[in-house]
């Protein structure tokens, strides 16, 4: 089971309150897991990546095991730790003031 | 009993204020949707139910909600505003081809007709509709396909089409105004668009008088004369009466004619308000002093009003979609400020009661009249 961390405002959207879980088989990739995130909460289409382009809107980062992987392509395969379920894969509103 | 329905977008969120026929005493729910910009929020007039709200911020991109129960719930729908083929360029503001980006809703306009027809002027400047509630929309690209789409400059705003104006009695008459180029009619529903500024004049692009690159805010009519149009140019303050064909500067008496909110009082359709403001870039009332200016004659004769706004130390703004009246009797007008005021007045102007002091910087007030 992969636990995901979403930004509050995010959360708030897909109506949940803590980790969101996803069965996804090994291996994965970020975009099958952003794939399996956005089929579970259609809400939550075009507000982590494009519509389109698929491509990661500016201000979120995605962050596992200590580890920035915003720039790892998108058929990156995920962590071990996260396949596992032992590390969360964080989805994260930049720092940015505002 | 009737009542009003005043919804309030911030850059940190909704606030839905209600009130009685008397309008002495508000109700005020939020902040809706706490954290993002709220860019404008509009209910259907063929169901008051029905609301239609642009959310959005820098981080999570744009979000479209609606609410049936008259915003007490609501539901995200369709957030994707793809434009229609390959969008290609429009100018930067130093002049350089730009590729059109969509950025955010600034404006929804409900069909008179349909709950589930809304139409959505977005930036960079285009026009979306949905004809189910929100759930898909498509571009009417013959507007941002109209000749001169390839030379469109943003304002300091960003280029954003801010004013959809549906005429009342014309299905297939519509006006939709964009800063920095200027005001567009179609006359066949949307597939073709021609700009309507003669009689612009704008000191700050090569040709002043062009047809196309003004900075136009806000456009209003009052639905009873609907070739009657007025509105708050950069500089100047506009009148058409001939449905946009042509137009006369009807700035008058006003202490400055720049400005970003004009709109009509509901049962005089000669009867106007404006809020003069400060500029070039200072964008505050003129000598500190909060006036909104009503004029009785559709332009040229402006009374300053006064009581019950600050008349020292005021420095706020008002935008151009942070106005707006009801039907009541008499006819109540709304502002809110950059300083996060919101002002009621329930004597089509005489008099004025801050309803809030301390929001968000207000970027839309839009008022409902409740049956």
């Amino acid at each position: 089971m992969i636990r995901v961390v979403l930004p509050a405002h995010l959360r708030t959207l897909a109506n949940v309150s803590g980790e969101v879980e996803l069965d996804l088989s090994c291996p994965a990739t970020m975009a099958d897991l952003l794939d399996a995130l956005e089929d579970r909460y259609p809400q939550l289409r075009g507000t982590i990546r494009d519509h389109v382009t698929r491509k990661r809107r500016a201000f979120v980062r995605f962050f596992a095991c200590e580890e920035d992987l915003s720039f790892e392509a998108e058929d990156s395969e995920l962590p071990d730790p996260v396949l596992r379920g032992v590390e969360p894969f964080c989805i994260v509103g930049a720092m940015a003031g505002g | 009993m009737a009542g009003v329905r005043l919804m309030v977008g911030t850059v940190k969120g909704a606030f839905i204020l209600t009130s009685d026929g008397k309008r002495a005493d508000w109700q005020v729910e939020g902040p809706i949707f706490g954290g993002w910009e709220m860019y404008h929020l509009k209910a259907s007039p063929a169901d008051p139910n029905r609301v239609y709200a642009s959310q959005s911020t820098s981080w999570f991109g744009q979000l479209v909600q609606r609410s049936d129960d008259g915003g007490k719930t609501w539901q995200p729908v369709g957030n994707q505003f793809q434009y229609e083929g390959v969008p290609g360029t429009h100018k930067w503001y130093d002049g350089s081809p730009h590729p059109w980006e969509f950025a955010r809703v600034w404006h929804f306009e409900p069909s008179a007709g349909d709950p589930d027809v809304v139409y959505a002027g977005v930036e960079d400047a285009g026009l979306f509709y949905s004809a189910d509630g929100g759930l898909n929309w498509q571009e009417l690209p013959g507007l941002r396909g109209q000749e001169s789409g390839g030379s469109w400059q943003p304002g300091a705003g960003g280029m954003c089409l801010h004013t959809i104006v549906l005429h009342p009695t014309i299905p297939e008459r519509m006006f939709a105004a964009i800063s920095a180029a200027g005001v567009f009619r179609t006359d066949d529903g949307a597939k073709t668009w021609r700009p309507v500024n003669k009689g612009l004049r704008s000191e700050q692009i090569p040709d002043p008088t062009a047809e196309v690159g003004h900075c136009v805010h806000r456009v209003a009519l009052h639905p009873s004369r609907p070739d009657v149009l007025f509105m708050q140019k950069h500089w100047d303050v506009m009148r058409s009466d001939d449905g946009g064909d042509s137009w006369q500067e009807v700035s008058g008496n006003l202490p400055t004619d720049f400005g970003f909110t004009i709109d009509v009082h509901a049962h005089e359709p000669e009867t106007i308000y404006v809020v003069p403001i400060k500029s070039d870039s200072e964008h505050y009332p003129p000598e500190g002093r909060l006036r909104v200016y009503r004029s009785r004659t559709g332009g040229n004769d402006w009374e300053p009003l006064t009581s019950g706004l600050p008349q020292s130390n005021c420095y706020v703004n008002v935008l151009r979609e942070a106005m707006s009246v009801d039907s009541l009797e008499p006819c109540g007008v709304y502002f809110g400020t950059t300083g996060g005021q919101v002002y009621a007045s329930a004597d089509a102007g005489d008099t004025w009661n801050p309803i809030l002091r301390d929001l968000p910087r207000v970027l839309s007030v839009e008022a409902q009249t409740l049956p």
